[in-house]
């Protein structure tokens, strides 16, 4: 290999010579072989302590302050009068609420579909390749540019979608102001953004299960819904789990779509489909009060951790109930 | 927006993240290998067209004029506004600036991040040092945390140290990705040999010689995979750009919430800036889908 032959041929390092200095030149080297490997990782953990770490463990400490956008370096003890406040807040109820529905609307289907999807692409097909990248376009796009795109496709009175709707015979549908019908929406930005990116994470995982089990559960009689049913998915089970996580804590933290769907801060009118993200964002930069902001990034994180907590013991627990059998 | 993690079931070990490799996969045995009938065809189909519809209608709705847009039934072939339309955005929201700012802000942050995670990924990979599992843990165990939740002490630290609007504010935290340390990790523990490492230590290499020589040369199909990975994450990124930019020294992404956010109202007008601010990364993913593909069902990513 080349690679080897470069190094080989480059100067030998000083100290390699005899010489006077040699004792302590080597000890030197041997100090820095020691300390050396802290300076590959110092440039991304000196970043990662003061943008990554050091916000997220701070958070939890601004939460118990009164800390104002404008002047964000007083600031005043408050104790959990942040949460409390939040609490007796008709609007963090509502957008906890969208949070959910949307996520669940979101993502149930999202994944159903990228299940079928790679089902089909786990056939052999023509133009495979072309395929596979082709389903993934719209994982390229950022959320302004897809949610102002079907935000126009949503529109009352000339949106495609309702002209559709149209010819179909039904009732124009407001995506706006409908409560449902604007969660609907939001959801189908964030579905079609994603379905195609968990489709190849599902193919990949399908192509890891031994072909030998397929031959088996056929040699069993099994059908190719069973063989799906009984090999294909108890074999992605794992991988179901890690998009499950990734798609909830996506979910929970839903930001761009809302905002953008109609320009409002607060999610509509009577905020239908203000979630979590948004409502932080409103608390922080619409009404300046960053305290309050990080209490509602607490709570935030704490749903993380429960939601995926659950998911993961339902999970365990559906396992042990397999093996039992 | 940045949660990246590798699914558990990342096929196989002992493989770097390379095209030939998938096709053994398929010779090996594993997966199925049964031909696809015409409905496979047909649903695919489908779906590939809805994919593919809401960028259709972009260039559609960003060649025609606003009136166009409000007739019924509407049109659904491209106008001859197209210009005129490019025009009036930049007129509007000063977008070859933001094009610029995205520019200057996700090519650092690519360079940086690749960099920065080669680096760490190397030590965590084949150096030996004190502390290493537990670093190495901790920057996995934020993997799972949005980093999202962090972003109000991180608004009050930009504030203090006076970056507010000005692209370093952006720039910095972006370079933060244990997502990429983890994944280079991974790439170099599977794809560099100990003992090439070895033989050219008794050769007397320094690491320092060693990292130029061997890592890097080996590395490099895993850095630019998660290059372009950074690189597009960076450039679709909404949520930090619009809390530590303004309107005045914006990224493509912020400018395009001034065209959405009711400065203008002509709907023509915002397709043509859509248009504007997806066609480089769409240009990217054109030249480089299959990598990038290849890359995700590797070690996915999520931004």
């Amino acid at each position: 290999m080349s690679l080897t032959a470069t190094a080989k041929a480059g100067p030998r390092p000083s100290g390699t010579g005899p010489g006077p200095d040699d004792g302590r030149a080597a000890a030197l080297r041997r100090t820095w072989r020691k300390a050396s490997p802290y300076a590959y990782i110092a440039p991304f953990f000196t970043l990662f302590l003061a943008f990554g770490l050091f916000p997220l463990l701070y958070t939890a400490f601004v939460s118990l302050y009164r800390v104002e956008l404008q002047t964000s370096g007083e600031m005043e003890w408050r104790g959990i009068a942040n949460y409390t406040a939040l609490f007796t807040d008709e609007y963090f109820w509502i957008s906890l609420r969208n949070t959910f529905t949307i996520g669940v609307l979101s993502t149930v289907p999202q994944l159903a579909m990228a299940l079928g999807l790679a089902h089909l692409l786990n056939y052999k097909l023509r133009g495979r390749t072309f395929i596979r990248t082709a389903i993934l376009l719209p994982y390229a796009t950022s959320v302004a540019a897809a949610t102002l795109v079907f935000a126009q496709l949503f529109g009352r009175d000339f949106g495609l979608i309702n002209y559709v709707i149209g010819l179909v015979g039904f009732d124009p549908v407001d995506w706006q102001t409908g409560t449902v019908a604007s969660q609907i929406a939001v959801s189908t930005i964030v579905i079609w953004r994603w379905t195609g990116y968990n489709a190849l994470i599902y193919l990949a995982g399908m192509q890891s299960i031994p072909h030998e089990l397929y031959e088996a559960a056929e040699m069993d009689g099994a059908s190719r819904w069973r063989q799906f049913i009984h090999v294909t998915l108890p074999g992605l089970r794992p991988t179901i789990v890690f998009t499950v996580i990734i798609s909830t804590i996506g979910a929970t933290q839903l930001f761009g779509e809302p905002l953008l769907f109609e320009g409002s801060i607060s999610g509509g009118i009577s905020h239908q489909y203000q979630t979590l993200g948004l409502y932080m964002y409103e608390q922080g930069w619409g009404f300046f009060h960053l305290g309050r902001a990080a209490a509602i990034a607490w709570v935030m994180f704490v749903l993380i951790v429960v939601l995926v907590g659950v998911n993961a013991l339902i999970v365990r627990r559906r396992a042990r109930k397999e093996a039992g059998r | 927006m940045t949660a990246l993690a590798a699914p558990p079931t990342s096929p196989g070990k002992g493989r770097p993240p390379q095209d030939p490799p998938r096709k053994r996969i398929r010779k090996g045995g594993a997966g199925r290998t049964m031909k696809g009938g015409w409905l496979s065809y047909l649903i695919l189909g489908v779906a590939l067209l809805i994919s593919a519809f809401p960028f259709y209608w972009t260039i559609v709705a960003a060649s025609r004029s606003n009136a166009d847009l409000a007739q019924v039934p509407p049109s659904l072939l491209p106008g001859p506004n197209l210009i005129k339309n490019f025009d009036a955005v930049l007129e509007e929201a000063d977008i070859g600036k933001a094009l610029l700012n995205s520019l200057i802000v996700s090519g650092s942050i690519t360079i940086g991040t690749v960099l920065c995670c080669t680096l760490a990924g190397f030590a965590f990979a084949k150096l030996k040092f004190r502390g290493r599992g537990a670093l190495l843990t901790l920057t996995i165990g934020t993997m799972m945390i949005p980093p999202q939740l962090g972003v109000i002490p991180l608004f009050m630290l930009i504030a203090e140290l006076q970056w507010v609007n000005q692209l370093q504010a952006v720039i910095l935290p972006g370079l933060v990705s244990a997502f990429g340390v983890f994944f280079m990790r991974q790439y170099l523990v599977q794809s560099l040999p100990d003992e090439l490492i070895e033989a050219a230590r008794v050769d007397g290499a320094s690491t320092a010689r060693i990292f130029w020589s061997i890592v890097i040369p080996i590395a490099r199909p895993g850095m630019a995979v998660l290059g372009m990975l950074t690189f597009m994450t960076a450039w679709n990124d909404f949520f930090w750009p619009i809390i530590a930019l303004s309107s005045q020294e914006p990224t493509v992404q912020v400018a395009l919430r001034q065209l959405g956010g009711g400065y203008v109202n002509d709907q023509s007008v915002i397709m043509a800036g859509t248009l504007l601010g997806t066609l480089p990364v769409l240009l990217v993913f054109g030249l480089l889908g299959r990598q990038i593909v290849g890359g995700i069902m590797q070690g996915a990513v999520k931004g």
